[in-house]
């Protein structure tokens, strides 16, 4: 029977484009820069990296619902502060102090989630606009505008350390998540409501699917990501501090949106926005090497998000085409009659 | 105007064949006909919306061809549609001169000129009111004189109304009449199109039939009765395409209470028994699909009750009906059914998702063979169950959308517009699930538009007009025919 092979038509992931991308970039470096295969510069990149690829991995949740969350750079710099607060005012446990972060994280998130499915304010766009200044405010005010540092080593590990000696933990950390991220999203009832939402809302709503608990969940998440990468932020920088990690927002986005997660919902993978904040660091890296400063970086990173979104564009475009024509081969085959349905 | 032997195909329907209407200036054109008659489509070429494959359009005896609306604009052929193109946050002046706007020699708007002429325009049409009022502000009478202004605007030889009362109070079509008469006078060629006989009477001076794509008739107003023009729009023999079944009447399954909306349905009272397809008739518009949609609590309702099997049930959302054991297969499955871009396994499984898991995560074995029975049973004609649902053709699509909800342990399934745009053989298909339904005892509610679809399938038949139920007739009543449905429906008395 025809129906139930397996269909050698599938689609190339996404991501393959900005993967290339990647390949091609590191082997570049590579011949271009010696320094660049050092197996210090590549967990240097890994390291770079982490920050970002956490608070990516929450923003993809995010937009697979075809919202956005700008809040998360903020949230990660309140985390952070928070902790730090209470260590100054006598917390010495290292666990209470995570737990802490980790929790203002997830509360960040559901006021989120609450501003857009309690209050209906038109789009997350606009309610984590104003949360970006209300929490980066709040951490300014807790902090007194000064960063907070005498972590100890337990908050410290994981924006510092090495496992194997070489390896970030940081990015252990990562890949963890990325892994039970993955799990979440494609094994689980709610991971694929999530796409569900995403790609047809009122479909998701008359098939008895809760939208509202759904997104608000997705918005936790994204806080709850935040706050997991502001702590590995105290780590590297061995402070708290309530002016760091400033262009995370829109790091995030890119990423998400490099790795083929569409602004509309319902598309994009966890690998692919793996494989765009990968990009990210190791274009930031190589300007780094080649002794770039930021201007030049900025418009290379903006130039490479335009174009990866222009191939998607051209990508999509070439789908729906394909698409159409395979409708409009089913309808032709209906009409040749070679569809098998009995008439009459 | 005229347009002549006009053929227009769209993948798998054919939306006019050989069509032909004469617009003549100074006359009022009546145009009726019933759902998917084509009398949209016919608008759309009018207008410039659609090219057709075959045929010819005449202006002033002349041949022209338009590929867009502005071309058609420029012949003076203009369209008020029944969503109505306004731009609510700007003025009546902004609105009238939309895409028209007159610039003064320095290059910048010239207001003055614009505000005199679009006030002289709308004291014309018996509207006085301040011309820089924001839109919004108007009622939807008021924004439809707009609409109208524009045509006058432009010095339109052609103006082409597409239900315009169909959201109007009796006071202001009144109106509209007038100023439509008015323009009559002035000698501009009107198509009025319209869902109420009354109307057709009272304003047109010769109306056109259309009936499956096709011209059925054109007569005077004056030398035809309502009965003539509704057997005009029915006329048409059962042919055998609907496999009805036998069926019993078992215990009442469903049964809604005053149920009401404003603006959408009014003291609805129904009730539907196990084993029967109770059919919903009426015109587009008739809030067959708004007062489901209340029962299935999509939308919100201002009143009424419904009880499941006697109980009564307090539905809030639709999470809460499909527990109530409710399945509402939508009318429109690119918008409310499916998930296009996601495969047709996932989409077949979006209902049931919570009840196929093994442990925390999804029990993917569960899924396939769901889904793979399902595309079995239903004959769903996909390569694979892997398949996105955006690449199907509309039959199997249609057929992914009631997949869907086989797999729930519903007791009451609701049926919305099930064969809109599916070829003949995929409704068969279509019918032997809801007769398979009947045969396993289920209450099964079929809204349609279809007459033939309605006669041949149900066991009794509710007509609903303007939100309200106008008739209740039985499988084996001398008023189960087209005409009296067709009559009901369009407000007739039985």
């Amino acid at each position: 029977m025809r129906l139930f092979k397996r269909d050698r038509s599938k689609k190339m992931p996404a991501f393959i484009g900005p993967l290339f991308a990647v390949l091609v970039l590191a082997m570049i470096l590579a011949i271009t820069n010696d320094r660049f295969l050092y197996i210090a510069n590549i967990m240097n990149i890994l390291r770079q990296t982490s920050i970002n690829a956490l608070i990516a991995l929450g923003m993809l949740m995010v937009m697979l619902t075809g919202g956005i969350d700008i809040s998360v750079g903020s949230i990660s710099v309140l985390s952070g502060c928070v902790m730090g607060v209470l260590m100054k005012s006598g917390v010495s446990s290292d666990v209470v102090l995570i737990l802490a972060g980790l929790m203002t994280g997830i509360l960040c998130g559901t006021l989120n989630g609450m501003l857009f499915t309690q209050m209906e304010l038109p789009h997350p766009f606009v309610s984590t606009m104003g949360t970006l200044m209300i929490f980066r405010g709040l951490a300014l005010f807790i902090t007194g505008a000064a960063p907070i540092s005498g972590f100890g080593s337990g908050v410290l590990f994981l924006g510092y350390s090495n496992v194997f000696t070489v390896i970030p933990a940081s990015f252990v950390l990562v890949i963890v998540f990325y892994i039970i991220m993955s799990v979440f999203l494609n094994r689980t009832a709610l991971g694929r409501k999530i796409y569900t939402v995403g790609g047809n809302q009122e479909a998701a709503r008359l098939s008895g699917i809760s939208v509202k608990k759904t997104l608000n969940f997705t918005y936790i998440m994204s806080g709850f990501m935040a706050s997991v990468a502001g702590i590995v932020l105290i780590g590297r920088i061995s402070s708290a501090s309530p002016i760091a990690n400033e262009t995370a927002n829109m790091d995030a986005i890119a990423s998400c949106v490099v790795g083929g997660t569409s602004f509309l919902g319902g598309k994009g993978t966890v690998a692919g926005v793996l494989v765009g904040a990968m990009l990210i660091g190791v274009i930031n890296n190589g300007l780094d090497l080649l002794g770039a400063q930021t201007d030049v970086k900025f418009m290379v990173i903006g130039a490479v998000i335009i174009g990866a979104v222009f191939l998607d564009v051209v990508r999509n475009k070439a789908e729906e085409k394909s698409r159409r024509l395979a409708q409009a081969k089913a309808m032709g085959d209906l009409e040749a009659g070679k569809d098998g349905l009995t008439i009459g | 105007m005229e347009l002549k032997n006009i053929t227009k195909i769209f993948p798998g329907v054919t939306a006019l064949n050989d069509m032909s209407i004469a617009l003549q200036k100074g006359q009022i054109h009546g145009l009726i006909g019933e759902n998917g008659a084509g009398k949209s489509t016919l608008i759309k070429v009018l207008s410039g919306v659609f090219s057709p494959e075959k045929g010819e359009i005449l202006i002033e005896g002349e041949k022209t061809h338009f590929s867009n609306p502005i071309e058609a604009k420029k012949h003076g052929i203009t369209c008020v549609y029944q969503e109505l193109n306004i731009a609510k946050d700007l003025s009546i002046t902004d609105n009238l001169f939309m895409g028209e706007y007159v610039k003064s020699k320095i290059g910048l708007l010239d207001y003055r000129y614009m505000n005199t002429k679009a006030k002289q325009i709308m004291d014309e049409m018996g509207q006085e009111i301040e011309i820089s009022k924001l839109c919004g502000q108007l009622g939807i009478g008021q924004q439809q004189m707009v609409e109208i202004g524009r045509s006058i605007l432009l010095d339109a030889k052609v103006i082409i109304l597409d239900e315009p009362t169909s959201s109007l109070g009796e006071k202001e079509a009144k109106l509209l009449f007038e100023i439509v008469r008015k323009l009559k006078e002035k000698g501009k060629a009107i198509l009025f199109v319209s869902h109420k006989l009354e109307e057709i009477f009272d304003l047109c001076d010769v109306v056109t039939v259309m009936r499956d794509a096709k011209h059925i008739a054109t007569v005077p107003a004056s030398k035809v009765t309502k009965d003539q023009l509704i057997s005009y729009m029915v006329g048409r023999t059962l042919d055998n395409l609907f496999p009805k079944t036998p069926s019993k009447s078992g215990e009442i399954a469903l049964e809604v209470k005053d149920f009401s909306s404003v603006g959408q349905y009014r003291d609805v009272n129904f009730q539907a028994r196990y084993g029967q397809v109770l059919g919903f008739a009426g015109l587009v518009g008739a809030g067959r699909t708004e007062l489901f949609r209340g029962i299935f609590a999509a939308d919100k309702r201002d009143s009424g009750e419904v009880f499941i099997n006697g109980e009564k049930q307090d539905i809030k959302n639709p999470a809460q009906a499909i527990k109530g054991k409710i399945a509402f297969m939508t009318e429109d499955r690119k918008l409310q059914g499916l998930v296009l871009s996601e495969s047709v396994m996932r989409n077949i499984c979006l209902v049931n998702l919570d009840s196929l898991k093994k442990g925390l995560l999804l029990d993917y074995k569960k899924i396939k063979k769901q889904a793979e029975d399902c595309v079995s049973q239903l004959r769903i004609k996909t390569e694979n169950i892997n398949k996105v649902v955006g690449e199907l053709s509309g039959g199997n699509q249609q057929k992914v959308v009631i997949g869907k909800w086989m797999n729930v342990d519903a007791d009451i399934y609701v049926f919305d517009e099930p064969t809109r745009g599916i070829d003949v053989g995929a409704k068969i298909e279509v019918y032997n699930i809801i007769n398979k339904l009947v045969e396993q005892n289920k209450c099964v509610i079929m809204i349609s538009s279809e007459l033939p679809e309605i006669i041949g399938m149900s066991d009794r038949v509710i007509v609903m007009r303007s939100g309200k139920i106008m008739a209740e007739i039985d499988r084996v009543s001398d008023n189960f025919n087209q005409e009296d449905i067709m009559k009901a429906a369009w407000g007739g008395k039985l």
